[in-house]
């Protein structure tokens, strides 16, 4: 019972981190291509992180119905401020002189966002995916309002039951993935933080 | 649709009000507590770093258990009062204004401290009118996170049947009522909004000129 939990929340937040670094990367890089649309985007993205979780998934719920769905949908649009703020941030922090040194060699645009940019920018862009995949274990919990399950259930259960064991291992389980995907992703930032900078 | 709005307004109204005055109390009174208790804590660990560096890390460990959980438990020993949501909603709001106050402290310029020491500035004076000025902008973000945390975990309220906008969100899924459910979320996200707008206003307001650079 607590592992299929478990693994529902792990599926839960895979799914929604996934999606949002699908439609939170291009985001980023609309924001820093395209100076018009930059504020609306970084300002639209700010203010959904703002909306209390439980109300955004209420919200959504009137659309997509109880389930799954309605979780990963507001996971996917509390996650995109990190990612979408750090894809643009890295971008535009790559130093001038190289970005200068790209057109000079006869880069386009694009080729010179694949090719410089976007490598450049990386390590960046990564923490953000982090920050993103530890809050969205920790808003995962709502999911059990609204028909999603994971150890939000768990734990709410055990609230409504008194039983104490429960609420425990429910947030000893929960406690344990922030902490391991905090941990390992810290790690794999700090290499790539440290190959960058040796180059 | 309309027709149905309208009528949940006509039904509602009364107690709409009162969820939002409810939940706009759980966060000003947490928020307001956890604030002093936070900058108090921060000057605190900021003269004694060793403690500091065990604490921050164990609270951030300590942040990652979600507020339901708080409230859970402790309606367990406390039960069914507000004070059981407020002590649950302090204990969360502490912790950001905490890490921002303490980072902001320890970030001042050793050069700073010295000139005002070499001024004849006593420590008091050191830390109120040098330290603590130089990381309100820090103190500020801290605060800002805590209160759109707040206003997002006082939802939880309901759950312990302690009212708020919460109660109103819950009742909406139970009942599987659409117009109801928004009727609860909209208020919420619309009170987020403006609470945050309203920090980043007062921000650019309190802040000389000089350091408003570098703040979105």
């Amino acid at each position: 019972m607590t592992q299929s939990q478990f693994f529902t929340h792990l599926y839960i937040v895979g799914v929604a981190v996934v999606f949002s670094i699908v439609s939170g990367v291009p985001l980023g890089v609309c924001a820093y291509f395209f100076k018009p649309v930059r504020r609306v985007i970084l300002t639209v993205v700010e203010v959904l992180q703002t909306i209390p979780a439980m109300a955004l998934l209420g919200i959504i719920m009137v659309f997509l119905g109880a389930g799954k769905t309605t979780v990963i949908a507001g996971l996917l649009f509390y996650s995109l401020l990190p990612i979408v703020q750090n894809t643009y941030v890295g971008l535009s922090e790559v130093d001038v002189s190289v970005k200068e040194v790209a057109t000079g060699m006869g880069m386009s645009r694009l080729y010179r966002l694949i090719v410089v940019e976007m490598p450049l920018a990386f390590p960046f862009i990564f923490t953000g995916i982090r920050i993103a995949t530890v809050t969205a274990v920790g808003v995962a919990v709502f999911g059990t309002f609204v028909g999603g399950g994971g150890l939000g259930s768990l734990i709410y259960q055990g609230i409504r039951v008194q039983n104490m064991r429960m609420i425990l291992s429910g947030t000893f389980a929960l406690m344990g993935m922030a902490v391991v995907f905090d941990f390992v992703m810290t790690l794999v930032e700090k290499r790539l933080h440290r190959r960058f900078s040796s180059r | 649709m309309t027709d149905a709005i309208v009528r949940f307004l006509q039904l509602y109204q009364q107690r709409l009000i009162v969820a939002f005055a409810t939940h706009f109390l759980y966060v000003l009174i947490s928020v307001s507590i956890a604030f002093v208790v936070a900058v108090l804590l921060a000057i605190l660990l900021s003269r004694i770093r060793g403690l500091a560096s065990v604490l921050i890390p164990l609270l951030s460990v300590f942040q990652t258990i979600p507020g339901i959980v708080f409230v859970g438990i402790l309606f367990l020993y406390n039960g069914m009062t507000a004070s059981t949501v407020v002590i649950a909603l302090t204990i969360y709001a502490v912790f950001p204004i905490l890490k921002n106050s303490y980072v902001g402290i320890i970030k001042v310029d050793d050069q700073y401290k010295e000139a005002a020491r070499g001024c004849g500035m006593s420590p008091m004076q050191i830390l109120w009118k040098v330290e603590l000025a130089l990381a309100l902008p820090s103190i500020i973000s801290g605060f800002r996170i805590s209160v759109v945390y707040t206003v997002s975990w006082a939802v939880i309220a309901a759950m312990i049947g302690m009212g708020g906008l919460g109660e109103i969100i819950y009742s909406g899924i139970m009942s599987n009522n659409n117009v109801m459910i928004l009727g609860g979320a909209i208020p919420a996200a619309i009170m987020a909004i403006l609470l945050s707008r309203l920090i980043d206003v007062a921000r650019s307001r309190l802040l000389p000129r000089s350091m408003r650079r570098g703040i979105t």
